[in-house]
């Protein structure tokens, strides 16, 4: 094991690497350009065997994929914001042609206006595609989710596809300490790509072909379904399985921190976490007792682990880097609906950091503050509010 | 009752469309005259299904004896949907496309 | 015995479910004759995506992938870089899509394909509309034609733009092969085939494939027609090989537009005026060829 000073998107291109995908497709966009700049350093240095299609869109590059691993091998990309939601049509054939591509996305905002800062619009906007989607607080754990993610997704009870969530910037170009796993231990862990299914002259079929309302349309996407549920244990089972061969524990769907006798619980995806945890240390200090619920997996979305703890706190602060316009953000509705008849603790959501508005301690500690209140009151004040928007006394 | 899935996890299709008899599309049955026959293939080459078929050279009548040794050929109406381009092709005018109910009539 | 004309062997089965007199799917029956049992298509959206039946059905004895409407070119990329990832490279890999589908939709991944060089074939069923819709205006459809989204009315329309044309924007993009094909001559399309089989790189075949529903022609004339366009030079038949165009089909003598235009329903409202229109149309773009196969045939001193 090597220990690397990487960025995120190093780290990505590492995880890529070191899972020996056969063919990457991809199309530069900022930032995740660096990602497909370092994998294509890696093939051009012969340090990693595929093939590597520089295609014309976001669009192209999932639609090759979907075409390359339906032939038979293991794909990569990678991808951000407008070139997402290009995808959008191809992530949802990609889920449906049951092929579990794994695929790196650098969260960042939508236009208009233009920014290239980091918001969770982007992935969160893709909640129904059909894919698995993980949030990385780390660079790390970019690099590990996307071994993690292979083994998982290629299992054939599972079949389905993966994309591993960086925050932009913050993650995708700030360099840390990386542990990079050495190839053996990772070639053994993934194993080599088993297709399902596969194109093959020697045996004609059609992929994908017309189904009437009468055919088992529905019965697929009931097998799509059961796929999702299954690949929580599955999640599960490989973070132990990949804790005792690499050494590095990861908490399954959702991370916990100081989350016992609290009385408020702050619900996350993203590099939030990291500053909240700082936070939190610095108010349990003060005899506040805040806590941390991380999601890794928004989907499968971990309703089971988030109703145990609801139990833990009086109160739970959903705090999301995105916006569903019409009604409260995608993390707050989905925990909401999780914990609905499981549950009659006040939830609030906080709407933050937008358009890569950094969210520093202090607003967190104004969240939490105000969670704390809740807790105490019982009642919530506003049940959706955005924290920190200019002029707003509240939150200066 | 049980709940039936499928038993792969994407839909495959592999059974042949030849299942699938179109032959009941068909309003005008082409009938090939043997008499005028040259055994061209010209009806084979054209034909969109392909529904034409090659038979023995003697399963049929022929149109001169020089094309005895030729393979004759013969209409799957199991799958012709009586589009008639083998009639139009025809450079000597040997299949007649006749209606089918009248077909029936007769 | 029997003397072909072009190969015996099937590789599309009946029992598919076209349209009486369908030219698309003769396109597909020669391609495979040429092309044989190792090869695997792509097809999006499009009256082929139809063709081959429903689930559990398939029409076809090569190996298909589905794919989105604008997407074909980017899906051959993948197979074929699969493939080669494999080491199975001796794979014809075909991408197979409508006139909708190559000229509006999916010119983006076509361009983006064939400029990257992959060893590919794409084949163009140009039938001039959205007919798996129900006959909507492509950019492929000719001037003066009739469709559901260029109806004629108390203020005259029909379509007026001249047809994009796909095989010169391929020839611009500077691959090994282009050809123009028709379903009246197999023959000629077979042979630029197996041509094409034998140059590496990509292979892009526009192929004229009248649609008797579409076009408002009895399904027996389907091949007829066909043959008209390219005796009237509405659709004239060559290859270009490396940038030598050569014309495959030269007629000793041609029939006026107005015979072939008269053939079809969807010209019918054409006035006399607008038949000189296309013909003069169709004129210019014949002498064009003609000088380019000069030009390009090395003969520059005669003009």
């Amino acid at each position: 094991m090597a220990k690397m000073i990487l960025t995120g998107n190093e780290s990505a291109a590492w995880g890529a690497r070191l899972s020996k995908p056969k063919v990457v497709a991809a199309y530069p966009i900022t930032p995740q350009t660096s990602i497909i700049e370092k994998i294509a350093e890696f093939i051009a240095n012969g340090e990693m065997d595929a093939r590597y299609i520089r295609v014309e869109s976001e669009h192209s590059a999932m639609a090759a994929c979907i075409a390359a691993e339906n032939t038979g091998v293991r794909t990569f990309t990678a991808t951000s914001a407008h070139g997402l939601t290009l995808m959008h049509e191809m992530l949802i054939w990609a889920s449906g042609a049951r092929l579990p591509i794994v695929m790196s996305v650098v969260n960042r905002a939508m236009a208009p206006p233009w920014s290239v800062w980091t918001d969770q619009l982007d992935s969160v906007a893709q909640r129904d595609t059909g894919w698995m989607q993980i949030y990385s607080e780390n660079n790390q754990e970019v690099l590990d989710s996307i071994i993690m993610a292979y083994r998982v997704g290629e299992k054939h009870n599972i079949l389905l596809p993966t994309m591993i969530m960086e925050d932009a910037f913050i993650l995708s170009h700030t360099a840390e300490a990386v542990d990079v796993p050495e190839q053996k231990l990772v070639d053994d862990f993934v194993g080599e790509f088993e297709p399902a299914f596969k194109l093959d002259p020697q045996d004609p079929g059609g992929f994908g072909s017309l189904i009437m309302p009468e055919g088992p349309y529905m019965e697929f996407r009931y097998k799509m379904a059961l796929a999702m549920d299954e690949a929580r244990k599955e999640i599960r089972k490989v973070t132990e399985e990949f804790a005792e061969v690499f050494g590095r524990k990861y908490p399954g769907l959702v991370e916990e921190y100081r989350t016992e006798d609290a009385d408020a619980i702050m619900v996350v995806m993203g590099t939030i976490a990291s500053t909240a945890k700082d936070v939190i240390d610095a108010l349990r200090e003060k005899g506040k007792k805040v806590g941390l619920a991380r999601i890794r997996y928004f989907r499968p979305f971990p309703y089971e682990e988030l109703r145990e703890i609801v139990k833990k706190a009086d109160m739970l602060g959903i705090v999301d880097r995105s916006y569903t316009f019409g009604y409260g953000a995608a993390l707050y509705t989905e925990t909401k609906g999780a914990l609905y008849g499981h549950t009659d603790k006040p939830i609030k959501n906080y709407v933050v950091g937008l358009g890569g508005r950094d969210i520093t301690p202090d607003v967190l500690v104004k969240i939490f503050d105000n969670m704390l209140k809740i807790a105490k009151d019982g009642v919530v004040d506003r049940e959706i509010e955005w924290v920190g928007l200019h002029g707003d006394e509240r939150w200066s | 009752m049980a709940i039936i899935l499928p038993d792969e996890p994407t839909p495959i299709a592999k059974v042949p469309s030849t299942e699938n008899k179109t032959g009941g599309w068909r309003t005008f049955r082409p009938i090939i005259n043997y008499e005028k026959c040259i055994r061209c293939y010209i009806c084979w080459k054209f034909c969109p299904e392909p529904a034409i078929e090659f038979d023995s050279p003697d399963a049929h009548p022929v149109a001169k004896p020089q094309l005895a040794k030729f393979d004759s050929v013969k209409i799957n109406y199991d799958y012709c949907k009586g589009c008639g381009i083998c009639a139009n092709e025809c450079p000597v005018n040997a299949i007649e496309m006749i209606l089918e109910e009248k077909l029936e009539e007769d | 015995m029997r003397h072909l004309p072009i190969p015996e062997e099937e590789y599309m089965l009946p029992g598919h479910t076209a349209c009486l007199g369908c030219g698309a799917t003769l396109v597909m029956r020669y391609l495979l004759k040429a092309l044989g049992k190792n090869t695997i298509l792509s097809i999006p959206a499009c009256c082929w995506a139809v063709i081959p039946g429903v689930y559990p059905r398939r029409a076809l004895e090569v190996p298909l992938l589905y794919t989105a409407f604008e997407v074909t070119g980017a899906a051959i990329s993948g197979i074929k870089e699969a493939l080669n990832a494999m080491g199975k490279e001796d794979v014809n890999v075909v991408g197979f899509a409508g006139d909708g589908g190559t000229a509006d939709i999916g010119i983006q991944a076509l361009s983006g394909a064939v400029e990257r060089g992959h060893d590919v074939f794409y084949i163009m069923y140009d039938n001039e509309a959205y007919m798996n819709t129900g006959i909507q205006r492509s950019g492929s459809t000719p001037m003066g034609a009739w469709t559901t989204t260029t109806p004629g009315g108390k203020k005259r329309m029909y379509k007026w733009e001249p047809k994009k044309n796909m095989a010169e924007i391929m020839v611009a993009h500077k691959i090994p092969y282009v050809a123009t094909a028709t379903i009246a001559y197999p023959e000629d399309f077979i042979k630029k085939l197996k041509k094409a089989k034998e140059i590496k790189g990509p292979k892009f075949f526009q192929v004229f494939s009248p649609c008797p529903t579409g076009w408002r022609v009895p399904p027996n004339k389907s091949v007829e027609v066909s043959k008209m366009a390219v005796l009237s030079k509405a659709f004239p038949l060559y290859e270009v090989e490396h940038g030598k165009y050569r014309i495959t089909v030269k007629p000793k003598k041609f029939v006026p537009m107005k015979d072939y235009l008269k053939m079809q329903g969807r010209f019918r409202h054409l006035t006399e005026e607008e038949i000189e229109r296309i013909q003069e149309e169709v004129d210019r773009n014949w002498e064009e060829l003609l000088l380019k196969e000069k030009i390009t045939q090395g003969e520059t001193h005669e003009i």
